[in-house]
């Protein structure tokens, strides 16, 4: 039984889930869909950003976006870090790189799924700010708030980012490096450095991810389990090396999942999230909007 | 080509493996070796499966724990509509195993990299949720069930369930030592150095890529099935448990994938390293010694345990046994 | 003067020596027992496991059992059911412990049943919900205050229905603990004709709850049973504040998994207010007994060093009891005898620090000691607020209750 007042709002709140699944994967469509890394870590970088946003929530009172962007710049160091390492080890070394990339990353998350448990302990945690737990009223739907403001801020990323790869000249150098790495050797561009500093800014985007991420819900160590399967979800069925792409994707999934738990019944909405990306993979490979 | 010799020595070490394992059976009194036993063969059996795919063919199956989920699920459903005893469990999870990964392979067949693995994860979520809002089998409630009375020779049935376990290592090796040593092996190693290659120089991958979903889906979710027996109870977040997909891996990129015996080593080194850990005080260590283990392989190591011990070790057609 | 106070001195000291290494000497009792340190029920685990720590160091410093040292033998399960198995079996088979306690919850203790029942040992429960239902093992002893399996639903339904509801809603999240409520839920509306107008489980990991929370909105109903598990539950109530959900609902709650955690509450702070939950123990005048006080004022401090729940409510002073239990059962017989020990356990009341115990024939308790309670009064940021009594107002059962339910929900959010 439902009715179409009911479909619209979940649609409507489809869409506002689905910017925020962006929010959170959008990082990852930089360092996977346009670097080929399999940063199956990803996820749990996003807990250690929640976790850094909590603290300074916690103890100092500071806002959870604020604090997001405030550690912005610590992840996009870290980010640098963790591509030198991952480049030596691995992308010089040769043909095999891919599977072990992907083990290399599950260790890096469990060793920091258990430095988070013995710094903070195995609880969950969560963020309060002053627009945690209030909703729009807009005609007979009312709006979370903080929903919203995952909204603003995905689109935010999302068109910063991609007005960013496409306008400046780090930009358009990133998505050349990802085209074709010989040709902008021969240029004279150091590609390794290119790539380091996408995967800088890949992090980077983490902080602020990270700070939807609590603020939508609360966190605990091992959540990053949890997002592993819905972030690659999404960047797969946008397609590699489309970051717009990848808005539109999440947006469609979380309607799908909105629509189907109305509809249907919430046991039920993973299970149609994933047979479509399935589906689309099977048909058209290159994701939605690929390359 | 092996040798006649070596395979010799190959089914000679595996009357004495088996033997060893009855014997016990017989002779130790004590419950608990059994229990660590058949939880440390699992893996091992878990491991050479998911490698024929993982290893051989560089197909990287996240989805271990649902082939596994899908097993020990067969086996509730028909233990609890038929009763039906504990080869007919195991038999007929071969069966939907390797159906199951009859429609993977189909699913993927244009997917390649990375695009499969995380197919294969999409596969496991749609299954498990499937399986959760399944009200015969309990669903998300969970099922206890109550096993039915052991046949002699064994007075345990956790001992019978070690044999059976022991059992399904080997069909599990002998199938992958098969395919290591046969035409399917090299064209699955073919495959996985360069697909493209591979195609053009008429090896038929796709029908080889279909040929290990098949296989390697069997062996796993036979390999699940006595876990319904063994737990006596079944629980979606148990039976679908990300740990299986997780440790397997690690199992065989540990151990190894160039050769059935690296699963074999990883699962006996991770396997036993985790039941010690299990049973001491401390609990995130076993977590953390995974996740160490993993980066330090796979950056120091990576052929795994048997690139360490014979590093000018290759896989070729005629290699060892 | 000073010689005999040194020598009396130096005989009190000669005769501890003796009586302590007396306890010393002697083999000490061995508990065993595995319990979840990491997964899903790690945060209970940890504090379940402090409670019992602190019963074992009260009952060592009176000089332990028997005249024997207890010490606890404890595995980590991983909040696993496949773990289990084998640990049950190392410490009966390997350790010879001489006393088990189960693990934390249904999953991992579930596994276990049919081994203790077929080697007849005695098992003292751990918050599991009608694990030996099933099972029919003569030697459990489940230490929570369940009691018979529908009292939950009931005693929700009971108060909703005072309160003038005629309709029931339900969500449940996909998980065995609430699936199992759920369908004692279902069972107790349909004994009452109390139609059920909205039925749905979702996932677990689902992180957002606006439109589920819309579609049961949408409903109408007059009575809202939830059965969720910490993280949702944290989702459940935010999403109820924000998108409300309608002026009808008389009673909302009833079993939300969380909402006993220190951490939860203090989360969710005044989101709290008017949702009425089951809970175990709550710091009311009612459920103060024989050395409650004293337990907490040692659980607080050894908590907050260890990152454990601060408050521990919900799990360790049944801890604690099992304890007590245990150790007034083998004072009692003088001995380790596992089928006296279940006799005497069977047959007697017990006094522990949550109250007087008695257990019905399948090992639960005779009586059902769920407390429904309503938060009220709830402010944000503040753990310490829960420590005083009148944050969460007991409404059942009858002699433990310290208030009335302030109905409609809406009314009571205030």
């Amino acid at each position: 039984m439902f009715s179409m007042d009911l479909l619209l709002g979940a649609v409507v709140l489809g869409v506002l889930l689905g910017c925020f699944y962006a929010a959170v994967s959008v990082g990852l469509s930089v360092s996977f869909g346009l670097l080929d890394v399999p940063h199956v870590a990803h996820p749990a970088f996003l807990v250690v950003a929640s976790y850094g946003v909590f603290f300074l929530n916690d103890r100092y009172d500071i806002d959870p976006l604020l604090a997001g962007l405030m550690i912005t710049p610590l992840f996009f160091l870290v980010g640098l870090v963790a591509y030198r390492i991952y480049y030596e080890t691995f992308e010089r070394r040769g043909s095999d790189a891919a599977v072990r990339g992907i083990a290399f990353f599950f260790g890096v998350a469990f060793i920091i799924e258990v430095l988070i448990i013995l710094q903070f302990g195995v609880d969950q945690r969560s963020v309060t700010a002053s627009y945690i737990g209030k909703a729009w009223q807009f005609g007979e739907m009312r709006i979370p708030i903080r929903q919203l403001v995952a909204f603003a801020v995905a689109l935010g990323l999302t068109i910063l980012l991609a007005v960013y790869l496409s306008r400046t000249f780090t930009g358009r150098a990133i998505r050349a490096v990802a085209q074709d790495e010989e040709a902008l050797r021969l240029m004279g561009a150091n590609p390794v450095r290119i790539k380091q500093f996408a995967f800088g800014i890949a992090t980077a985007v983490l902080g602020i991810a990270g700070a939807l991420l609590i603020v939508v819900a609360p966190v605990e160590p091992t959540l990053d389990r949890a997002y592993i399967g819905r972030t690659f979800c999404v960047v797969v069925m946008a397609g590699l090396g489309s970051i717009t792409g990848t808005l539109a994707a999440a947006i469609i999934l979380g309607v799908a999942e909105t629509v189907v738990l109305t509809v249907f019944g919430a046991s039920w909405a993973p299970a149609v999230s994933f047979a479509m990306l399935l589906g689309v993979l099977a048909v058209r490979p290159q994701g939605l909007f690929g390359r | 080509m092996t040798t006649r010799r070596d395979s010799m020595v190959f089914w000679l070490g595996v009357i004495v493996f088996l033997a060893a394992v009855a014997a016990m059976t017989q002779i130790v009194r004590n419950e608990y070796p059994f229990f660590a036993g058949y939880v440390i063969l699992q893996f091992i059996a878990l491991a050479v499966a998911w490698s024929i795919l993982g290893g051989y063919a560089g197909y990287v199956n996240f989805g271990t724990n649902a082939f596994f989920g899908v097993g020990v699920y067969t086996a509730v459903a028909l233990f609890k509509a038929f009763g039906a005893p504990l080869a007919v469990q195991i038999a007929a999870a071969a069966v939907v195993g390797m159906l199951l990964g009859l429609a993977l392979g189909l699913l993927t067949l244009r997917m390649r990299g990375i695009f499969f693995s995380i197919a294969t994860i999409a596969l496991a979520i749609i299954i498990e949720t499937s399986v959760m809002n399944w009200r015969f089998v309990g669903g998300a409630a969970g099922i206890q069930l109550q096993r039915p009375a052991v046949m002699p020779p064994f007075d345990s049935y956790v001992k019978m369930l070690c044999f059976v376990q022991a059992l399904l290592v080997v069909i599990a090796v002998g199938t992958a030592r098969y395919i290591q040593n046969s035409r399917i092996g090299r064209g699955l190693q073919a495959l996985r150095d360069d697909e493209l290659a591979a195609e053009c120089t008429g090896v038929p991958t796709l029908r080889l890529k279909l040929l290990a979903c098949v296989i390697s889906g069997a062996l796993i979710s036979a390999a699940g099935a006595p876990a319904a027996m063994y737990l006596q109870y079944a629980d979606p977040s148990s039976a679908f448990n990300l740990n299986y997909s997780v440790s397997v891996l690690a199992m065989s990129l540990i151990g190894g994938t160039a050769h059935w015996i690296g699963p074999v080593l990883g699962a006996i080194v991770l396997g036993v390293t985790q039941q010690l850990l299990a049973v001491t005080i401390s609990s995130e260590v076993n977590v953390l010694v995974l996740g160490i283990m993993l980066v330090l392989f796979v950056v120091g190591a990576p052929k795994g345990i048997i690139g360490l011990l014979l590093p000018r070790y290759r896989l070729r057609a005629g290699g060892k046994p | 003067m000073k010689r005999r106070t040194f020598l009396g001195g130096a005989v009190a000291v000669a005769a501890l020596g003796r009586t302590s290494s007396a306890m010393a000497q002697q083999t000490p009792i061995r508990i065993g027992m595995s319990m979840a340190q990491t997964g899903g029920l790690a945060g209970g685990g940890k504090a379940a496991l402090l409670g019992i720590e602190v019963w074992r160091d009260d009952v060592n410093a009176k000089g332990g059992l028997l005249g024997r040292k207890v010490e606890l033998v404890v595995y980590d399960d991983k909040s696993s059911a496949s773990e289990t198995p084998a640990i049950y079996a190392k410490l009966v088979d390997v350790d010879k412990v001489d006393l088990l306690f189960a693990p934390y919850a249904t999953v991992p203790t579930a596994p276990i049943m049919p081994f203790v029942k077929q080697r007849g040992l005695l098992l003292m429960g751990n918050f599991s919900f009608q694990v030996n239902s099933k099972v029919g093992h003569d030697m459990w002893f489940n230490n929570a205050p369940w009691g018979p399996a529908d009292s939950w639903a009931s005693s929700f339904l009971d108060l909703g229905q005072k309160a003038g509801g005629k309709t029931m809603a339900l969500l449940s999240a996909d998980q065995e603990f609430a699936q199992n409520l759920a369908l004692t839920a279902r069972d107790v509306a349909k004994q009452r004709n109390i139609p059920v107008i909205f039925d749905q489980t979702y996932p677990p990991n689902t992180v957002e709850f606006s439109s589920i929370i819309r579609a049961l909105k949408a409903a109408k109903p007059d009575m809202v049973y939830i059965a969720s598990y910490p993280p949702d539950s944290a989702g459940i109530l935010r999403a109820v504040n924000e998108i409300g959900i309608g002026d009808g609902v008389r009673i909302f709650g009833g079993g939300m998994v969380g909402l006993q955690f220190a951490a939860v509450m203090s989360n969710l702070g005044s989101l709290l207010n008017g949702v009425v939950n089951y809970n175990t123990w709550l710091p009311e005048p009612s459920m103060y007994f024989d050395g409650t006080k004293t337990f907490f004022e040692t659980y607080t401090k050894r908590a907050v060093e260890a990152k454990v729940d601060p408050l521990g409510y919900y799990l360790a002073p049944f801890g604690y009891a099992m304890g007590q239990m245990v150790e007034a059962a083998v004072n009692a017989t003088r001995s380790l005898d596992h089928k006296g020990l279940a006799k005497y356990l069977r047959e007697n009341e017990h006094k522990t620090i949550v109250g007087l115990i008695a257990f019905a024939a399948d090992g639960e308790r005779k009586e059902s000691g769920t407390l429904q309670a309503q938060f009220r009064g709830v402010v944000d940021k503040d753990v310490e607020q829960f420590r005083v009594s009148g944050k969460q107002v007991i409404l059942f059962p009858e002699k433990l209750k310290t208030g009335d339910l302030i109905s409609p929900f809406e009314a009571a959010r205030k």
